[in-house]
């Protein structure tokens, strides 16, 4: 059995996650997209690094920003060098993808409040005590 | 004279399929899709389940990090340049590991071999840095036993270290099998999956140091 790349036919068939488009131009392509990659996800840590050590910005606001950048930079991640893409090739990857990113918000989501819920109502080792005389 | 054939109608989404005029691997006429997209999809579906663990690692964190027991906190004990480095450590292997998987594309193995020790380079500093900080952490009384909170620190960071760890073993795996067996298709559909679980792992540090350094050291 013949191993056939999935770029034989550009436009059919899936793409393997990872896979990168060499079309054409080859080496240099692959080389810039990473080198694009990286040049994005290097921005992106050094503004949460300098976010979070100066005083760039406003207090209350600082969390949200820097969850912003890590999504921002986790997203430059699967585009350029995972090739996770929105390409019909990569249909069943982003899809596999999409679920997890359920499961992952579920499962963080459902933790934090459920605990979080459970702390508020529970009572305070003090009131416990006194409960108990 | 021949009828002609009817026309297909585009469809890159491959919404009808089974069709018989879909000529692509996996949708039907075109037979089953090749061994690559099936290998790397599983693994694919691998590594999105360990990053569902790694959530739950995540989760256990939010819930404990504030539980220090009268202990030092995370503004006392994590030091952001420590972390700084580590991270572009990180961040270069993960792009010498592309670039070794470039050179895979161009079977070239001089360049296979350098991207790949470049990678090994970056990603035992990365380990060294890790382990240093976790054995002043130790060596101070501040060890996974000292508060809920530093349990769930050594439980988080450690696991994406053994990660590493077991990538590294992996990448001289894989240098030793390019070396003693070439660029068979076995050998580069593994080349393939380490690639991706080496760029998974720089994922999840992004949530490491955003949420456990960063956020931690926040005021």
């Amino acid at each position: 059995m013949t191993e056939v790349h999935p770029h034989e036919h550009p436009g059919y068939g899936d793409s393997a996650p990872g896979d990168e488009k060499l079309d054409g131009s080859g080496v240099a392509q692959g080389i810039g997209g990473y080198l694009l990659g990286l040049a994005l996800a290097g921005g992106l840590t050094a503004a949460s690094f300098y976010f979070a050590a100066g005083h760039f910005l406003w207090g209350p606001g600082m969390p949200s920003a820097l969850i912003a950048l890590a999504v921002a930079q986790m997203g430059v991640h699967l585009v350029f060098f995972l090739h996770i893409t929105t390409g019909p090739e990569s249909t069943n990857n982003v899809l596999a993808l999409a679920f997890g990113v359920l499961i992952v918000f579920l499962l963080l989501a459902g933790t934090i409040f459920i605990m979080s819920s459970l702390s508020h109502t529970m009572p305070t080792m003090d009131q416990i005590m006194s409960m108990q005389r | 004279m021949t009828a002609a054939d009817p026309p297909v109608p585009f469809d890159p989404y491959h919404v009808g399929r089974g069709q018989d005029s879909d000529p692509s691997r996996g949708h039907g006429a075109g037979g089953p899709a090749s061994k690559r997209v099936i290998v790397a999809y599983g693994f694919w579906i691998f590594l999105l389940s360990d990053i569902v663990m790694f959530s739950a690692f995540f989760a256990g964190y939010a819930v404990l990090s504030g539980n220090t027991a009268g202990g030092p906190g995370a503004r006392q004990l994590f030091d952001l340049h420590n972390v700084a480095i580590e991270t572009a450590c990180l961040l270069l292997s993960s792009f010498s590991c592309g670039m070794a998987a470039v050179a895979t594309e161009a079977r070239n193995k001089a360049a296979f071999y350098l991207m790949m020790a470049v990678t090994f380079v970056l990603g035992a500093a990365f380990i060294t840095l890790e382990v240093r900080e976790f054995a002043a952490l130790i060596a101070q009384g501040d060890g996974p036993s000292r508060s809920a909170f530093l349990s769930a620190f050594f439980a988080l960071v450690g696991c994406h270290g053994a990660h590493v760890s077991v990538g590294l073993l992996w990448l001289l795996t894989m240098m030793a099998q390019v070396f003693a067996k070439g660029f068979r298709p076995e050998i580069l559909r593994r080349i393939l999956c380490f690639s991706l679980f080496w760029h998974a792992l720089d994922i999840i540090w992004v949530a490491v140091f955003t949420v456990v350094y960063l956020l931690g050291v926040h005021p």
